[in-house]
């Protein structure tokens, strides 16, 4: 396996319903490295290939606390303790004022951590990628659907891998060089 | 091995449609499109017109606000008035895209990109208005907290700062939400574009996506998130673009129901829009099949519930004059009707309040021309209750020494004509460059209407 470093083996399916199959298939082979790629979202998939709950929600209360009070210390901050300015008479902490300003940014700091944290987790912005170089993989994004059982692991045997997606009746059946 | 589905009729997406017809009918009008004289006599009109409002901000940075009718006491002019109408128009992009997401409403997945692309470049020119309005504008960003060699802060009681987070937020979700939402059809226009260039631009945009379920099991909680995020982001913008007004004490503007008035308003504004950029977008590029009757029906009635909504607040101002007992506010709601700007004011019912009303008859819903030419009537008429509500009540303040009239002068209708020009070319360029409608969302609901077209058609 060294020499002719193999990323893993990818199979290609005309329907969403039978790249569903042949995820529970693998996984019901044993195959723990199971990857699958897909033109939109596809419903079960999730179960099929077992994949966890992902933490982008924890990012999201975590931005939206920071954002929040972070935007209210300072507006605390700086009315009461930097520059306390008497406005007739009114409390320096005039808190209900300093609302719509906290409101915003616990918004705004929950969308963008949101938003980091799927774009962190999924390690994207990535400019290459070894199923990049196989040229069927194109229809990715188009009308196919794609399974990828991949190469890690001291056991992995690419010859048992490729029999195995074989039986799984796929379009075309490729080597992804690493 | 089974072949791949193929759409049925659900109302929101006609039979026979497959992943690729889908595909290769909403990228083919970037990457190959017909781009014809139409096209190109849009864009130069509108460029000229966007060169003309340039060059109309140069003019008013170098010579200054009195260019404009404004002046005391009507010191809010057509500045502050399509600050409020353009905002108010960004709000249904973001309804159609966080609300109806949340709802699980099929029809939101043909026209929300669109709409979202009209909610960034509608809120995007409203953030230059108060800009241009202001009296020194290079000294804008006095507003942000930042610490300064001047040791002072923004007021944070002053709606105008509120402003500063609500529109800078606003903006920058949208922004975010619309991006979020094109990666994978980046992905798909990086894959299937035949120059290098084009490649490489698209490529570099789609930030390496290339469809993994766990990254599409991330990106779905992510864009979860957003509308859930986006929708009380929607409602507290116009509310606090209300309280602009509402906070002061100004007889017409001192008013609780302003906050609920005002997002309506944005929606019957925001709605019209969409129905007037939907109309020809579907008929040039020929989507009838994905921007149906169904979908034309469905804002037609948003459109009538936000019109009744204003109507009864048009209602509520008038009876909580009177009930106030107030003698300024109920002066100024009299001079509404009956004043210099009541043509404004009749005008503004007629179009707002009374022709939705058609809207009750499902041919109107259902027929494309009678729809554009209300959705077109009714921009007008938001238009006209924007300037009433900064003009009107401005020039009868407490003090009858201090009345005066406002006279729009020939820079005021520059500035609002060419702010139309602009944003039309912005919106020439988004269709022009970038897929009009979700290619991904569009595939989702082909494997959809395929599998299950009753529960779909009924979600519809």
């Amino acid at each position: 396996m060294k020499p002719d470093a193999l990323y893993g083996v990818l199979a290609e399916f005309r329907t969403a319903d039978a790249l569903l199959e042949a995820a529970r298939a693998a996984k019901a082979a044993g195959y723990r490295d199971v990857e699958a790629y897909t033109p939109f979202p596809v419903e079960g998939l999730d179960q099929a290939l077992a994949i966890p709950p992902n933490r982008v929600p924890l990012a999201a209360l975590v931005g939206g606390i920071a954002g929040g009070a972070g935007t209210y210390f300072l507006q605390w901050y700086s009315a009461v303790i930097d520059y306390p300015v008497n406005i007739g008479g009114r409390p320096l902490h005039s808190w209900p004022s300093y609302i719509p300003a906290t409101f915003e940014i616990t918004i705004l700091g929950a969308a963008l951590a949101a938003v980091a944290a799927m774009l962190i987790m999924n390690g994207l912005p990535r400019l290459t990628h070894p199923l990049f170089a196989v040229p069927e993989f194109d229809l990715a994004t188009r009308n196919r659907f794609f399974l990828c059982v991949r190469a890690r692991g001291p056991r992995f045997d690419a010859e048992r891998a490729r029999a195995f997606i074989a039986t799984l009746d796929p379009l075309c059946l490729c080597d992804v060089p690493a | 091995m089974s072949a791949q589905p193929v759409s049925r009729d659900v109302g929101v997406l006609r039979a026979g449609w497959g992943y690729t017809s889908v595909q290769d009918k909403i990228a083919d009008a970037v990457l190959a499109g017909f781009w014809t004289w139409r096209w190109w006599s849009a864009f130069a009109l509108t460029f000229a017109g966007t060169l003309v409002f340039f060059a109309a901000i140069g003019y008013l940075f170098v010579t200054g606000v009195g260019i404009w009718g404004v002046d005391i006491p009507v010191a809010w002019g057509y500045a502050i008035g399509n600050f409020v109408w353009w905002i108010g128009i960004g709000h249904a992009g973001t309804f159609i895209s966080a609300f109806l997401l949340l709802l699980r409403q099929k029809w939101r997945t043909s026209i929300n990109r669109f709409a979202e692309a009209m909610t960034l470049f509608a809120a995007g020119i409203a953030g230059l208005f108060p800009i241009l309005h202001l009296g020194r504008p290079w000294f804008f960003y006095w507003i942000v907290p930042y610490p300064d060699v001047m040791d002072v802060w923004p007021q944070w009681r002053s709606p105008l700062v509120w402003d500063l987070f609500a529109i800078g937020t606003y903006l920058t979700v949208s922004l975010v939400f619309w991006y979020v939402g094109l990666i994978p059809d980046l992905a798909t226009l990086r894959d299937r574009a035949a120059t290098r260039g084009k490649q490489i631009a698209y490529g570099l945009l789609a930030l390496g996506w290339r469809g993994e379920a766990r990254h599409w099991a991330r990106y779905e909680t992510a864009y979860l998130l957003l509308a859930g995020l986006a929708t009380p982001l929607v409602i507290s913008v116009h509310s606090v673009v209300s309280l602009d007004f509402a906070i002061g004490i100004v007889p017409g503007y001192h008013s609780t129901i302003f906050p609920p008035y005002f997002v309506a308003g944005a929606l019957l504004s925001g709605f019209a829009m969409v129905l007037t950029l939907a109309i020809p977008l579907r008929r040039y590029f020929r989507l009838h099949d994905f921007i149906t009757e169904v979908h034309l029906d469905h804002a037609a009635k948003l459109m009538l519930v936000t019109s009744l909504i204003i109507t009864y607040s048009y209602a509520v101002e008038a009876f909580m004059a009177f009930y106030s007992g107030g003698e300024q506010e109920i002066y100024v709601l009299t001079d509404r009707w009956t004043g210099a700007y009541a043509p404004v004011f009749w005008m503004m019912l007629a179009l707002n309040s009374a022709l939705p009303m058609l809207l009750w008859w499902r041919a109107v819903r259902r027929s494309a021309a009678a729809l554009f030419a209300i959705a077109l009537l009714v921009n007008v008429g938001m238009w006209s209750e924007r300037f009433l509500i900064v003009v009107q009540s401005m020039h009868r303040d407490f003090l009858p020494s201090a009345w005066g009239m406002f006279y729009p002068t020939a820079w005021d209708w520059v500035h609002l004509l060419g702010s139309i020009a602009f944003f039309a070319f912005l919106f020439l360029l988004f269709i022009r460059w970038l897929p009009a409608i979700s290619i991904a969302e569009m595939k989702a609901l082909v494997k959809e209407s395929a599998d299950k077209p009753e529960e779909v058609a009924s979600e519809a």
